[in-house]
């Protein structure tokens, strides 16, 4: 017998795991040919491939890209390749793709859209990056009133004075809070809605009349394309993120009241489906509004899309906040942080970060919902490919303006995605 | 263990640090607390220890509110307890916590833990709050994890930056909820010895534990519960050799006895 000892005299040390294998062919072996059906599967999915491809394939190299109508594509294909053989037409795209992004909006203007488009990322770039300066940030809070100047136009005092009222709702507080700090926060609440309501208006009328700053004002209508699905995409983005955290935390109130309207809002907007509100938006708002007054389509669009999102929304946010620990709101409070506070430096930044799935699924889901609006004759990207394709010009057309605005909704989605990977990574510090 | 000669120094003074009378507590139905009485004068280390269910983690839990009683007083560095915000507030920036969990922050390092409340709830300028930050740390002998993730740490080191957490407040009252039970043996002295440290240093502590060694070594009184109630309470010298009532006999002898 070989001498082993049950018991260590000396300890060893750490050593070198045996050689791992590596190598293409091990590869194979193990993910694709590990058993017999596996290699059967392999093969199905690879004969798939190759059949799509081979018929997709040829279609894209064979595209053509000049003509002003279905007809002569055809007549080049034709010409090119023979008789009889199928190729794309993205000549249709060529000489459309302004209309499918910007709509009806005046061609001299497009400078506008695109503007706005640029300033929005450098109003994003604080936002979504840690590493921008943070001065840039008061920017981006003044982004929403630019944005809408710049694409609406008319005077800029409107929004000049529709900012003020944030201001006047900042005074308001500073003037009464010191004399009861509940009174202060309803001021703070009433006085901007008052200013937005009565005396926002007529102010930017009086400043206009004395300094005249304006832009060629455009009706709702000129809107359209892709310019139409992001301005109603975004503003439901930023606005039903904040309305969705208020819901969420308003659901988890002790207070009854609070709590039995979140309840009701929750439920009311998600029990409908979106295409309903919208409805409601167009047709039915308009009975209920004092008679001559012009309340903006897209106004009541956004404002429907955002409560809609929002419902979502504070159920998602519901679901990480119930992911939380007792112990961090025994901690927040046990350090003397208020209720506030509390949800601002402590359960917040952790639900949000356990919830940025959900929520960027939400985010996804609200921008490609824009293309709903179409039922309301809005001019969204397909209710403008489907106006191109009654056209006697590009009658027949039909893969390739989809198949553009299909890669341009991929192309915004598939960033919030990966956005919202790359965040999940950052903000990865529990080292589980 | 402590010498004599430091243990004299943890002076015990007349100024009442807490009062509660004739308290009385209810889950539902069920009365977790009753008839609480209790004073505790500034510099008094106090343990308190009982079987599972007897209501000593809750009653330490009403004197910072983060349990509400319903009836009786509790009345902490004079402010009484009652539902008014303020008054909850200004006790527990006065009154430092150590939970069985830790329940540090964990999107936070350790030196954000730290500065979190002194700059929100004391305004102290930020520089201000990480000096007394890793001169806490320091204190708990981790400084070097300053600019680490709580996740990164051992359950140990984890529990000493909670105490520095808490004392980054400047509390005039620490309160301890089971600080050693979710710890490995080998973690539980570091702990200990912090507290220890705390201890001669002339700090207001009330304790659950059933660290009995730390009550023999730094305790002036061991209060003794049972069934929500204030069983037996004594100096730890007389509780452990001469325990009075039929309970502690039971309980000393299944604790100490193995």
């Amino acid at each position: 017998m070989t001498s082993q000892s049950y018991v260590r005299t000396e300890m060893v040390a750490a050593q070198k795991p045996p050689g791992v294998q590596t190598g293409i062919v091990l590869w194979m072996r193990e993910k694709l040919f590990s058993s017999w059906l596996n290699a059967a599967l392999t093969l199905v999915a690879v004969y798939a491939v190759y059949s799509i491809l081979a018929t997709v394939g040829p279609w894209f190299y064979r595209s053509v890209w000049t003509g002003s109508s279905l007809t002569e594509c055809r007549a080049t294909l034709a010409a090119t390749y023979g008789e009889g053989v199928s190729g794309a037409c993205f000549a249709v795209i060529r000489e459309r793709w302004q209309q499918i992004l910007f709509g009806f909006y005046p061609r001299e203007l497009y400078w506008r859209p695109t503007l706005t488009l640029v300033l929005m990322l450098v109003a994003l770039w604080p936002v979504l990056f840690s590493s921008a300066p943070r001065g840039v940030l008061w920017f981006s809070a003044a982004f929403p009133a630019v944005a809408f100047w710049l694409l609406w136009g008319g005077t800029v005092w409107l929004p000049v004075m529709i900012l003020l009222g944030f201001a006047v709702g900042y005074l308001a507080y500073r003037l009464i809070s010191p004399l009861n700090g509940l009174l202060g926060a309803i001021a703070a609440i009433l006085a901007p809605i008052f200013w937005w309501l009565f005396l926002c208006g007529p102010a930017a009328e009086l400043v206009q009349s004395v300094i005249s700053i304006e832009l060629r004002q455009l009706k709702s209508a000129d809107f359209g394309g892709f310019l139409l699905s992001t301005v109603i995409g975004i503003s439901g983005i930023v606005f039903s993120l904040p309305i969705g955290v208020l819901l969420a935390l308003g659901r988890q109130s002790d207070l009854l009241i609070v709590r039995t309207v979140c309840v009701a809002f929750i439920e009311g907007f998600r029990g409908v489906p979106l295409i309903t509100l919208l409805f409601v938006a167009s047709l039915l708002l308009n009975y209920f509004l004092p008679p001559g007054t012009e309340f903006d389509v897209i106004l009541r669009v956004i404002i429907m899309v955002t409560l809609f999102s929002a419902a979502y929304m504070a159920e998602v946010i519901r679901g990480g906040l119930a992911a939380l620990p007792r112990g961090q709101y025994e901690a927040a409070d046990a350090l003397g942080l208020d209720y506030w506070k509390a949800q601002r430096l402590i359960i917040m930044p952790q639900a949000l970060k356990i919830t940025i799935p959900g929520i960027v699924g939400q985010f996804i889901g609200l921008f490609k919902d824009t293309t709903l609006v179409s039922f309301i004759s809005l001019q969204d990207p397909l209710q403008l490919v489907s106006s191109i394709r009654a056209n006697t010009q590009w009658n027949g057309v039909y893969w390739e303006p989809f198949l553009f605005v299909g890669f341009l909704f991929f192309i915004f989605c598939f960033s919030m995605s990966r956005y919202s990977m790359y965040l999940e990574n950052k903000l990865k510090t529990d080292h589980r | 263990m402590v010498e004599t000669a430091k243990r004299a120094k943890m002076e015990i003074s007349d100024e009442v640090a807490i009062d509660i009378t004739q308290m009385n507590k209810w889950y539902g139905t069920f009365h977790v607390l009753r008839d609480i009485n209790m004073r505790v004068q500034r510099g008094e280390r106090i343990v308190i220890c009982g079987p599972s269910g007897s209501g000593k983690s809750t009653l330490i839990r009403c004197i910072n509110r983060l349990e509400e009683h319903q009836q009786g007083k509790i009345m902490v560095d004079g402010t009484e307890l009652t539902s008014d915000l303020k008054n909850i507030d200004k006790v527990r920036s006065e009154v430092g916590m150590v939970f069985q969990h830790f329940n540090l922050f964990p999107h936070l390092t350790i030196l954000e833990n730290l500065t979190l409340a002194p700059i929100w709830v004391r305004k102290t300028p930020k520089k201000e709050a990480e000096e007394v930050a890793m001169h806490f740390l320091g204190k708990v002998k981790i400084p070097e994890q300053a600019h680490k993730f709580p996740g990164q740490l051992s359950g140990g080191q984890q529990q000493r930056v909670a105490i520095a957490r808490s004392l980054c407040m400047k509390p005039r009252i620490m309160l301890f909820d089971e600080p050693t039970s979710a710890l490995d043996p080998e973690m539980i002295k570091e702990v200990l010895d912090t507290m220890i440290q705390l201890a001669e240093e002339g700090m207001t502590m009330i304790c659950v534990t059933h660290e009995m060694g730390f009550a023999q070594a730094v305790a002036n009184r061991v209060i003794f519960m049972d069934q929500g109630q204030i069983v037996e309470q004594n100096e730890p010298k007389e509780f452990f050799n001469n325990p009075k009532s039929e309970r502690t006999k039971l309980f000393l002898s299944q604790i100490l006895g193995h």
